[in-house]
């Protein structure tokens, strides 16, 4: 017994063990509060899919040598502009969110160049600047969402107020276009194929670039950058296409967790964003040196079901509101003060 | 002189022995230091200088290896040093290489720092001690004391930074004697970092501080610095003491022949003809500059000849390893590289190996692996990236460069083969490997760009004695069977002489000269050493 | 050897004008900026003053708890949540015994500060796991301190701590509000001693903390602590190696800014009147942090003149932004935007020039070594 402990930590990390046993917890214990388990885990598909593709981005950041990407929210803000201007063309359903894809990715493509530009100076440093530009440039663009001359009455205030909403709701324009798109319910409950299919694709493509001659020049860059240097591979430049990708896959993501969402959130969401995603991929065994696709997957679905199934299950435990918050918070900054701690020091 | 105890030695070394790991580096060392006494400790790197030094030092790498063997007696009783805290309260000082020097402090606060005079306030007896507050008169007196002893006038109260080098090493120097009750101290090659005039001050200094009683303990390769300064000389090699002479014994030649001498055991290449003069030149290096720090390259000319094994040698310091890093560009550096006649452009690896030269680094985990990527990885990174080997277009388009895993698959078990890498399979990680078998895949890894020449830095460093072997005789071999050109830079003179045609001596940046294997150790001791015979033939 | 004359031609070199002003670049920046921005707000220069002297009172001593992990190269401690949330934990406590006035303060004190002196420690043996990347362990360690602040004081309190106040509790008994008033030690401190100028209340009392404060701090400077601190800030290897302890020294810097941000805390909830049991300490360090640094201070280099200028500074333009952005765009909530963008890109921009010049000394130093 012992040694299966230690065996399964050492092969698959405490983070995951230990979230992968407090979900089972979870789980027993709604079964005994006579809870819809299958509803539960059926939303817990939702959340996983919504937020499948967030989680994706941080494996191309962290393989080419910069960490998770703290600043991630600078991609999604570039994903909620396109989702806006989408809106604002007045565009519907699938064209509307595969417009604001498009558009997402030249603008993500220019925010992680600007980024990299500031990343590759301050290498080692990553993530606590990239922490404080994401904070400065979500505040920065609150100011940009009030004055962004957008017209569509859906998304401007109705009376009064100036600029866009906080949340502006996508019923009639692309609303779970992609959840919706396999349309299987089982036993009444959605589940989200066509975004499952579509976060598939998204990881696929990932694994093919990874297997390219850019991805193992990404690759041997953030193992070792001296070794890429000797080896004629330019490590600024992987990092920089590493950054990029990474942008360009929150971009997408927020979008995917906007189609899900019901809404696109604006102003001061994506501030703590990027944590969601980076403590997913380090339950799923990620470090903040390496990451593969499978700590991706892994990570999303124990995150995600930890947190959607708490909220039922606690309140049912206890009427005491806003714990499965607190859980959240718990979880998800320990998790990466684990994986800090566990980098050791920078000597 | 005999001091109080009726010693005639401050420090005295007896049957010094040390084993890392059932390796012995040091062997029946006895060394005896007078009070005002200058005795310098010579030999090649790896010859035991530091091992002994971090005995006296008491530094922690002795205690966590099993400890040492031998007496230390101060002042004729018999000591333990455990700590280099039990070290600097015996006495025993050192002065080191790199300063230790906070650069935005001022000369006292360094000279003073962690040993502040402080006095007590009403805070501080309640309290803690810790909240003592600092005497800064009486430490700038202090200060000014010892910077006074070494001749040195200069504002205590300025900060370090900015100061000249030779300022820097003076105010270590004086925080050594601000000790109380300091008996012996240990320079390690202080000078290695001055310019001329300043270590003529140095050594100055020196004589003074002996003058004065302290007895000093001088490691140094500046053998002219030897002859001027010390009284006795101690020449280590190997881990024994091979000579012990004073100053009216001992001359350059006699010093130099020691710290080289050995018997050379020289592996029997098949073709190990002469290299007729004739031979054409496959690499010209002209007044070569390389800024690796540490090992600067400041000028060399050199030719390597086709399907030679030419060895790189010299201290460590010297530059013998900014050479090969410079011509792969991964130091900056300036001069001309022709290959085949053709000029190479420095500063880019890229076109280094595009040009089909190979590097084995010296700094195997540091420049030579990715320690969390597979062999089979490791194995054909550097030739994907560079001669686009290792790839197939994705569903026929040629734009999308894809890792072809088949071929990369057979080409790695092919070289696991070869070069007989003891692994699990092509799929394990190099950081699991024997440091043998690393170098082996770093081997590989160059033979995958089929080279024209293959430089290989250090390769038996770190490495057992049966693997070491195995490399040197890989080397042979592809030479030999291959005609590959080798360019082997190694700390190690023995392992040069066993298998170079050639050997080049780098000391200061510059090349001494070139010798044969079969040269007499006298003149590799003093090329090493940069006093060449001005007789010396040159094989160039 | 006449080293001195080219040092002291160099002392003499920067005495000109441009390098003064690049020194000290960014509180002139920020200067020019409240300057505009009070200009622009439309407020009374009576308004203001009185409303950034409150504001100093409330914040100053928290930035000031920021100085001495910068001394010990430590970086700007975003953990001083930690400090705020034990601080807190004082306040919380005496309102539950019903202790008010100076007493009560006093009280809140002596309770916070042995919890602030456990967290502290806590605190400090992470950081000592995590050299090199001090602030981004901190920042996330204050936001998992909050966690489990408010599990504690969701869930424990009324369970596993037995207590009954319906006053403070959550109707089900369960938890504390998320607001309750802190009336009984409201201006405790800061009407100990006050007097009005021209109609500007100035809490005189509190301010004599401050300055104590400082005289500590100094003192703490000039001492053998003190001077450990400097030298860890200086270069953490040779300090070891002379035989400093390390870790342990970085262990009590990380105690002495955690207790003071705990009584910063509690100065600064005395003067608000209420506290919001679940936010209150959350953007303590993120604002601590903005101040310091718009007042000139770096990662490396902050001094009690920094903190006092960057928290003037900070909180004119915290005051007249409002009011600038309505009267320049007629939106108040762009003001407002404004400001936290101030606060989060002056930090960013600084961790971003610190962590720029470690790469390019790193780079110059190889070159050097040639």
């Amino acid at each position: 017994m012992k040694n299966l402990w230690k065996r399964s930590v050492d092969r698959f990390g405490h983070p995951k063990v230990y979230c992968t046993l407090f979900l089972m917890l979870l789980l027993v214990t709604a079964f005994f509060l006579k809870q819809n388990i299958i509803g539960l885990i059926a939303t817990s598909f939702v959340r996983i899919a919504q937020n499948s593709v967030l989680v994706l981005a941080m494996v191309p950041c962290i393989i080419s040598g910069s960490g998770p990407n703290f600043a991630l929210s600078i991609g999604m803000i570039c994903g909620a502009l396109a989702g806006c201007i989408s809106i604002e063309l007045d565009m519907m359903g699938m064209p509307a969110f595969l417009t604001a894809i498009s558009l997402s990715i030249p603008i993500a493509v220019i925010a992680g160049l600007l980024y990299s530009v500031l990343q590759n100076r301050v290498k080692g440093d990553e993530m606590t600047v990239g922490t404080y530009m994401g904070y400065s440039i979500v505040s920065l663009m609150c100011i940009g969402w009030l004055i962004i001359p957008f017209k569509s009455p859906e998304m401007i205030w109705a009376i009064g107020g100036k600029g866009l909403r906080n949340t502006i709701a996508l019923s009639g324009r692309y609303d779970k276009v992609l959840d919706k798109l396999g349309n299987i319910t089982f036993m009444g409950n959605v589940i989200p194929i066509g975004t499952f299919i579509f976060f598939g694709i998204c990881c696929f493509l990932v694994w093919l670039f990874l297997k390219s001659k850019t991805g193992a020049a990404m690759l041997a860059a953030g193992d070792n950058p001296k070794f890429a240097a000797a080896s004629g591979i330019n490590v600024d430049k992987q990092r920089t296409i590493g950054t990029v990708l990474s942008m360009v896959l929150g971009a997408i993501g927020i979008l995917v967790y906007a189609q899900s969402y019901g809404f696109i959130q604006l102003y001061t969401a994506p501030l703590y964003m990027p944590f969601l995603a980076i403590s997913a991929i380090l339950i799923g065994g990620a470090s903040i040196k390496k990451a593969s696709i499978g700590n991706v997957i892994s990570g999303v679905i124990i995150f995600q079901a930890l947190l959607s199934i708490s909220l039922p299950v606690i309140n049912g435990l206890l009427p005491v509101g806003n714990l499965s918050e607190v859980i959240r918070i718990i979880v998800q900054n320990g998790v990466i003060l684990y994986a800090l701690t566990k980098a050791g020091g920078a000597e | 002189m005999p001091n109080e105890n009726g010693a005639q030695y401050v420090l005295e070394l007896r049957n010094i022995e040390k084993e890392y790991s059932g390796n012995r580096v040091l062997n029946g060392i006895n060394l005896k230091l007078k009070p005002g006494e200058i005795h310098a400790l010579v030999g090649e790197n790896g010859a035991g200088k530091s091992t002994l030094m971090n005995i006296i030092f008491g530094m922690p790498v002795i205690q966590n290896t099993g400890g040492y063997k031998g007496e230390i007696l101060l002042d004729g009783e018999p000591i333990e040093i455990k700590t280099p805290n039990d070290a600097i309260n015996y006495g025993i000082g050192m002065v080191h290489q790199e300063f230790m020097l906070m650069s935005g402090f001022t000369i006292t606060e360094n000279i003073k720092l962690n040993r502040e005079i402080l006095k007590d306030n009403a805070i501080s007896k309640v309290l803690s001690p810790l909240l003592k507050t600092l005497d800064i008169p009486a430490m700038r007196k202090d200060a000014n004391k010892a910077l006074k002893e070494l001749g040195m006038t200069v504002d205590d109260w300025l900060p370090v930074a900015g100061l000249p080098v030779g300022y820097m090493q003076f105010v270590e120097i004086a925080r050594e004697i601000d000790k109380e009750n300091m008996k012996v101290l240990v320079f390690d090659e202080p000078t290695a970092v001055l310019a001329e005039s300043e270590a003529e001050k140095l050594l100055q200094a020196m004589k003074g501080l002996a003058a004065k009683g302290i007895s000093i303990i001088f490691i140094t390769h500046r053998l002219d610095e030897v002859i001027a300064v010390a009284d006795n000389i101690t020449v280590l090699r190997d881990g024994e003491q091979v000579g012990a002479m004073t100053r009216e014994e001992a001359t350059l030649e006699k010093i130099a022949q020691l710290m080289v001498g050995r018997k050379i055991e020289r592996l029997e290449k098949v073709s190990s003809t002469e290299k007729s003069e004739e031979t054409e030149n496959i690499l010209s290096i002209k007044n070569l500059h390389v800024h690796m720090p540490g090992e600067t390259i400041k000028g060399v000319n050199l030719d390597i000849k086709k399907g030679e094994i030419i060895g790189i040698g010299g201290l460590a310091g010297q530059g013998k390893v900014g050479l090969a890093n410079g011509i792969m560009g991964l130091f900056h550096s300036t001069g001309e590289v022709y290959k085949d006649g053709k000029l190479i452009e420095l500063n880019n690896p890229r076109k280094s190996i595009e040009n089909k030269l190979a590097f084995v680094s010296e700094d195997r985990r540091g420049i030579g692996l990715l320690l969390d990527n597979s062999i089979e990885t490791n194995i054909v990174m550097t030739s994907m990236q560079i001669q686009d080997k290792f790839l197939k277009p994705l569903l026929g388009i040629k734009a999308f460069k894809m890792m072809d895993n088949k071929e990369i698959r057979e080409h790695a078990e092919k070289y696991i083969k070869d070069l007989d890498i003891r692994c699990t399979g092509p799929t394990q990680y190099t950081r699991r490997l024997s440091g043998g078998n690393q170098q082996k895949v770093c081997i590989a890894r160059a033979l995958t760009l089929e080279p024209d020449i293959l430089f290989v830095s250090e390769p038996t460093r770190g490495i057992d004695i049966g693997a070491k072997k195995l490399v040197l005789d890989l080397l042979v071999k592809l030479n030999v069977e291959h005609g590959m050109t080798i360019v082997m830079t190694s700390s190690e003179l023995g392992e040069l002489r066993s298998v170079c045609d050639r050997i080049a001596l780098i000391y200061d940046g510059k090349l001494q000269g070139i010798l044969k294997p079969q040269d007499s150790d006298i003149d590799y001791g003093l090329m090493m050493a940069g006093k060449p015979r001005t007789q010396a033939k040159e094989v160039i | 050897m006449n080293a001195e004359i080219k040092i002291e031609n160099k002392k003499n070199e920067k005495l000109n004008v441009l390098s003064i002003l690049s020194k000290y670049s960014v509180p002139l920046l920020f200067t020019l900026i409240c300057i505009a921005g009070a200009v622009l707000s439309g407020l009374t220069p009576k308004h203001i003053i009185g409303d950034v002297i409150l504001r100093l009172d409330r914040n100053l001593f928290l930035v000031i708890a920021l100085i001495i992990p910068v001394l010990a190269g430590m970086g700007l401690n975003f953990a001083i949540v930690i400090g705020a949330i034990a601080g807190q934990i004082g306040l919380i406590i005496i309102k539950f015994m019903d202790v008010g006035g100076v007493p009560g303060i006093l009280l809140a004190f002596a309770l916070a500060t042995p919890f602030a002196i456990v967290f502290g420690f806590g605190v400090g043996k992470l950081l000592n796991k995590t050299k090199g990347r001090e602030m981004i362990t901190s920042l996330i360690l204050g936001y998992f301190a909050n966690g489990l602040y408010q599990l504690v004081f969701l869930l424990f309190i009324g369970t596993i701590i037995p207590v009954n106040n319906p006053e403070m509790m959550l109707p089900g008994g369960i938890g504390l509000k998320n607001a309750f008033d802190l009336d009984l030690i409201k201006y405790s401190l800061d009407n100990i001693l006050d007097f009005n100028v021209m109609g500007v209340k100035i809490p005189a009392f509190t301010f004599i903390l401050v300055a104590l404060l400082c005289v500590f701090l100094q003192f703490i400077v000039k001492t053998k602590l003190g001077q450990n601190f400097r030298a860890l800030g200086q270069d953490i290897h040779i300090a070891d190696v002379a035989g400093i302890n390390v870790d342990r020294t970085r262990v009590i810097a990380m105690i002495m800014s955690t207790v003071l941000a705990a009584w910063g805390q509690i100065i600064f909830l005395q003067n608000i009147g209420t506290i919001q049991t679940y936010t209150a300490h959350e953007q303590a360090g993120m604002f601590a942090a903005a101040a310091l640094v718009i007042g000139g201070a770096t990662v490396t280099k902050a001094t009690i003149g920094q903190a006092i200028v960057g928290t003037i500074l900070f909180h004119t333009l915290f005051t007249v932004s409002p009011s600038a952005g309505k009267n320049l765009f007629g939106d108040a909530q762009i003001g407002e935007y404004f400001r936290s963008f101030i606060a989060y890109g002056v930090i960013a921009m600084s961790l971003f020039l610190h962590a720029w010049q470690k790469n390019v000394a790193a780079r110059n130093k190889e070159k050097l070594e040639q």
